[in-house]
């Protein structure tokens, strides 16, 4: 795994890779600048980001993160604080973070643990999600399609989707590209 | 018996009214004791208020919208009891690029800079290396404001140009060293690009949307029940240090509070020009004064309108490039609560809105509209581009291109 750390302290860089080096087949990177960061992310390609809550360049990195999709990584961040409300907030809140009393090297490998496993359960979320708002669109598609063939061809609903289902399986197309098909032809064509 | 309640911010002018109800005793008054925690991102402005950090926050409105539909991270309601103000923000370009599209001297026409830039964003695109522009974050006013602009300019953002989040502070660092050729920040950050020598302002946001949403208060929704009293108190003491903050005798005097080094940690002077609606648009030149550049409380500004989170869903679909489903435009809509605001100041006399929505940029001139209690006038409201946005018909405003 690899494992970039990003903070301007590099003492505090230190605790962090301290509390990591006992983490079999683990690469440590440590990005202490903040020219240039981005670049530096991308060479480095790391699997998981540490830094601190308060660090002034997580803005940059999240767009960063959510615009190259193929390079977004789970961020893990830290605060200085003591306080098990805050913990458990976090916890529900269900963002690839966690709080820990104090930076302490012990703390460190729990919180990447932590972070990795709400990254992924949230990229599966975020996924299940495209695919729900991808079907609707197509369902979207479909209906459209259905109400233009039974207004032009006084069919009823019906008939219009077996229609359609017909076409598609004649022409090995999925139902939803007929669909579309019908109603560009149909706007092409005016009302 | 005196509430605590501890408020996120950033070091920006428009996170004034918090502050000043603070300072000037009017949070006392209301039995509320404030507290206030300093960042310098909105990420970590955000996770203080989610993870029960702060109790409130100052954040930009867009980014309310996006986590509670759960953009970017798992969905979290949020609540928007109060508008902390309209406009405020500014587009400054590198000196450079500056020269080659606006007038010196003065805030220039936006469809004349925009058509001007369209030039040089094509050239500079031929040749290889792309303008690039920063915005505070993605889920911003300044980002949605800057997009409209450019695209109704024939810039398509997303393709001719590069936009980048640059954090406020390090906004005239990064125009500086050339890694952005323009910036859309609140002030003081444009004054100061311009004080530093490395920035022109050329336009102000308010000439893009006259009366934009600009910085909410936000909270999470369990935390506004749970604490609604303490919630309506806050608003009440924020509309009055509104009504003192557009005072002219207190201008001064507040420009000193916040330019205090907990607080905005700048010049008292750069933060005078921004309260007085002024601007030094390039280094060494005479204020020029811009009457609405910054809208803190006249003409209902801290109200939700819901239709000003209908405006900033939409033009979250049109960049996110997602559809406009009804479910999301019904979550976001909610996030907007009108409902707070008017109990907490009904039986005031503060002015209250008779209605929660309005067809946004159909105002051209003053405009005395229905009320709850009180009298509002609404002045011109107007897109650059002319175009209205009505909260009924959001999907048709995406699908003409809104």
């Amino acid at each position: 795994m690899r494992i970039a750390i990003v903070d301007e302290s590099a003492m505090r860089a230190s605790i962090m890779e301290d509390g990591l080096a006992d983490l079999p087949g683990c690469e440590i990177f440590v990005v202490s600048q903040r020219n240039g960061l981005l670049a530096r992310i991308a060479e480095i390609e790391p699997d998981v980001v540490l830094m601190d809550l308060g660090n002034p360049s997580r803005d940059v990195l999240e767009e960063y993160f959510a615009v190259s999709r193929a390079l977004a990584k789970p961020i893990a961040m830290f605060v200085d604080e003591s306080d098990d409300d805050a913990i458990a907030a976090s916890i529900d809140a269900g963002v690839s973070a966690y709080v820990v009393d104090g930076l302490a090297a012990g703390r460190i490998r729990p919180l990447v643990d932590v972070a990795i496993k709400r990254f992924n359960a949230f990229a599966r979320l975020q996924t299940d999600l495209d695919e729900a708002r991808g079907k609707l669109a197509e369902r979207d598609t479909i209906d459209k399609a259905k109400r233009i063939l039974m207004n032009t061809k006084g069919v009823t609903e019906p008939e219009a989707y077996a229609e359609l289902r017909r076409k598609a399986m004649s022409s090995s197309r999925k139902i939803v590209h007929i669909a579309e098909a019908v109603v560009t032809a149909h706007e092409l064509m005016g009302d | 018996m005196t509430e605590t309640l501890t408020i996120g911010f950033l070091p920006l002018v428009d996170a004034c009214l918090p502050i000043l109800a603070h300072e000037h005793g009017f949070a006392a008054d209301e039995g509320l004791d404030l507290q206030f925690v300093r960042d310098v991102s909105w990420a970590t402005v955000l996770d203080r208020l989610l993870y029960g950090h702060t109790d409130a926050a100052h954040l930009v409105a867009p980014l309310a919208l996006a986590t509670t539909l759960g953009r970017g991270r798992p969905a979290q309601k949020l609540a928007v009891p109060f508008v902390l103000g309209l406009n405020g923000n500014a587009v400054t370009l590198s000196s450079e690029l500056a020269t080659r599209i606006a007038e010196p001297g003065a805030l220039g026409d936006p469809r004349k800079v925009g058509e001007a830039l369209a030039k040089v964003a094509k050239a500079r695109g031929e040749a290889g290396r792309r303008l690039r522009f920063g915005v505070v974050h993605r889920y911003s006013s300044h980002n949605y404001m800057l997009r409209y602009w450019l695209s109704a300019c024939g810039i398509r953002p997303d393709e001719d140009v590069e936009i980048v989040t640059v954090a406020p502070p390090f906004t005239a660092d990064a125009l500086a060293g050339g890694e952005i050729d323009g910036a859309c920040v609140g002030e003081p950050w444009n004054s100061i690009a311009v004080d530093r020598g490395v920035g022109v302002i050329v336009l102000a946001t308010a000439q893009i949307w006259r009366r934009g949403v600009e910085k909410v208060l936000a909270m999470r929704e369990p935390v506004l029940d749970e604490r609604r009293d303490a919630t309506e108190a806050l608003i009440r003491a924020m509309r009055k240090a509104g009504k003192h903050f557009v005072d002219p005798a207190n201008w001064a005097e507040n420009a000193r509070i916040l330019a205090r080094p907990e607080y905005c940690d700048a010049d008292a002077e750069v933060i005078g020009r921004a309260i007085s609606d002024k601007l030094v648009l390039s280094k060494g030149s005479a204020p020029i004064h811009y009457g609405d550049f910054m809208f803190q409380h006249s003409e209902a500004a801290n109200f939700p309108w819901v239709s000003q989170a209908m405006w900033l869903y939409s033009q979250m679909s049109r960049w996110d490039h997602l559809p406009y489903t009804a479910a999301d435009a019904l979550a976001a809509a909610g996030v907007f609560r009108p409902d707070v605001y008017r109990s907490a100041l009904i039986g005031t006399g503060d002015p209250l809105p008779g209605a929660s929505s309005k067809v946004e940029g159909s105002v051209a001139g003053p405009l005395a509209v229905g009320t709850q209690q009180g009298d509002i006038t609404l002045s011109a409201n107007t897109f650059f581009d002319g175009k209205v946005f009505d909260p009924d018909r959001v999907e048709a405003y995406l699908a003409e291109g809104g």
